[in-house]
């Protein structure tokens, strides 16, 4: 690899052991972007800045976003082809540098003029993916978000002379939906997706993981992941990047308080480099630049007070489980063609790769995950034609009803706001 | 010709939430409705497909980003244009709005533009239920078309 990028040198001049701490925003007007990076930038820790694109942008409605810009209407993020790469530039000159990078955050399956749009602004660091970003929103075929991506993917790998050097893309797959998920799942959707990205030219790489309901789960899904990403992604430069809670946020500044430092101490366990942050506001509205930066005080001060504890026995328990489920779940897939491109449509089409509760035409729909309501795991009900064999099918005691479903939904507002969790 | 309750359930054009429209789901099935779910993102013109198609006893729209009420009300006024309310009363629930406390001058500006029912706010699955039973379990079931 020849010259690596900025995110990609700041991720290395951080200490091994810290833990690199981000926020997931984003504002529509220019001069709030740039103040809420600044604030950003001046935390007092290991920190990336975060440019969240806005959703007329993501479906790539950009007459829709120019026309909100032009009549300076506040939309949900950054629209950053509306505002265009000349503009964007002059917002991150004198912010961003190589002590302080930028990743753009968007949620598109057909993402190529954001990609386009976020290079000639000189940010190297991007995220999502051809699966991740196409089943959970919205009605894009797979197939069409699986050779968009491969388009974007190929231009984002380019290498682009006289500039920042190698670009860093993130798989989003460990994040799929939020919740109710069986984390193997997640894993193994995370490695297909790395895969993808090194496959099209991309070698500076992070896959992702989204905290769930049970932290030695969670630890256990970071161990299996980490794994597996050493085994399989040979040749690229890699981490892991964790993510607090992204299901039904607590409602209580203690409650938010307590699932963002327990998100940083899983992390922390469980071997990620780095966090993306939720919000004490999250439960209401989008929120400030001081919500997000206090929210990352508060992940930083529970990373540092870790230390370095080793991944207690059963999170080693649930790591081995995991780590075997997901490996089937990657070979299956894989095997159905010589280029992970196909592959991944072939993996879903057959029910190899099976997502729960996405109600997408292009997912099967079949297999179902459940959360035991005592111990807080995600475990499967139905593995529908998923490539796994539960050796002792786990099955709940009562069906999925709509109440059961919400009470499971609303598991860790409960917990949190009730006070119900132990420091660990 | 069998008698049957069919429900249409749908999200708005630009919002790509789902955990609402699979809780739903599961509600009105449990109530003996047969569901469509067409799921997040549902174009319009899609939308007025369906309910020409399949005339079902209610359609159900259901958001909770917080952008809806704008995309609620073109598209009431949609299916007004295109007679479909005739056929199918049209019921919306979620939250519309970002801002709290609008719930009730967004519920009656919605009532104003056509929806039968408008359900925002804390109880509104309560709310729901209740019309349920009340306008549609009391209206007679349709008949299939062949």
């Amino acid at each position: 690899m020849s010259r690596s990028g900025r995110f990609h040198r700041y991720l290395e001049s951080v200490p091994q052991n810290a833990l690199i701490v981000q926020p997931r925003m984003g504002f529509s007007d220019i001069r709030q972007m740039r103040a809420g990076l600044v604030a950003v930038r001046d935390f007092k820790g290991w920190r990336v800045g975060t440019m969240t694109i806005d959703s007329l942008t993501r479906q790539r409605k950009f007459a829709e976003s120019m026309k909100a810009v032009a009549e300076n209407r506040t939309l949900n993020g950054y629209p950053i082809v509306a505002h265009g790469s000349q503009a964007t530039r002059r917002l991150l000159k004198g912010v961003a540098n190589d002590d302080f990078p930028v990743q753009v955050r968007h949620g598109s399956p057909q993402p190529q003029e954001i990609f386009e749009s976020s290079a000639a602004a000189g940010i190297d660091a991007i995220e999502g993916g051809p699966v991740s970003y196409c089943l959970p929103y919205g009605r894009v075929a797979l197939k069409a978000s699986v050779s968009a991506w491969a388009r974007a993917v190929s231009f984002w790998a380019e290498d682009h002379r006289g500039e920042e050097g190698h670009r860093h893309i993130e798989s989003f797959a460990g994040c799929m939906l939020g919740q109710m998920c069986p984390p193997s799942l997640l894993v193994a959707l995370s490695v297909l997706e790395g895969l993808f990205f090194f496959q099209y030219g991309c070698a500076s790489i992070s896959l992702s993981l989204s905290q769930g309901t049970n932290t030695e789960q969670d630890i256990g899904a970071l161990v299996a992941l980490r794994r597996l990403a050493t085994e399989r992604l040979r040749g690229v430069s890699w981490h892991l990047v964790f993510y607090t809670w992204m299901g039904v946020f607590p409602r209580t500044v203690d409650g938010a308080r307590a699932i963002i430092g327990d998100s940083a101490r899983i992390a922390k366990i469980g071997g990620a480099r780095r966090l993306v942050v939720k919000t004490a506001a999250e439960a209401f509205n989008i929120p400030t630049k001081e919500e997000n930066v206090q929210a990352l005080g508060w992940a930083s001060a529970a990373a540092k007070n870790v230390g370095t504890l080793k991944p207690p026995p059963a999170a080693m328990e649930h790591a081995e489980q995991i780590y075997r489920e997901a490996s089937r779940l990657i070979d299956a897939t894989a095997d159905l063609d010589s280029s992970i491109a196909p592959a991944l449509i072939k993996g879903f089409q057959r029910g190899y790769l099976d997502l729960p509760f996405c109600i997408h035409a292009d997912n099967r729909n079949r297999a179902r995950g459940y959360l035991d309501p005592c111990s807080g795991t995600i475990e499967w009900e139905t593995t529908g034609n998923l490539p796994i064999s539960l050796k002792m099918p786990r099955r709940p005691t009562t069906k999925l009803t709509s109440s059961s479903f919400l009470t499971s939904l609303n598991f860790n507002r409960t917990r949190y706001d009730g006070g119900y969790y132990g420091r660990f | 010709m069998a008698a049957f309750r069919k429900i249409i359930l749908s999200g708005l054009p630009s919002d790509s939430h789902t955990w609402n429209l699979i809780f739903l789901q599961l509600f009105l099935e449990e109530k003996g409705y047969s569901v469509h779910n067409l799921g997040a993102c549902v174009p319009t013109r899609e939308l007025l497909g369906a309910i020409v198609e399949e005339r079902p006893v209610l359609v159900v729209i259901s958001s909770i980003n917080g952008h809806g009420f704008d995309e609620a009300l073109s598209l009431i006024q949609a299916i007004k244009t295109s007679r479909l309310s005739a056929i199918s009363p049209v019921a919306i629930g979620g939250k519309l709005s970002t801002r709290s406390g609008d719930e009730s001058a967004i519920a009656a500006r919605l009532m104003r533009a056509g929806f039968a029912g408008v359900f925002l706010g804390t109880n509104s699955i309560d709310a729901f239920d209740e019309y349920l039973t009340r306008k549609i379990v009391a209206s007679p079931a349709r008949t299939q078309a062949a």
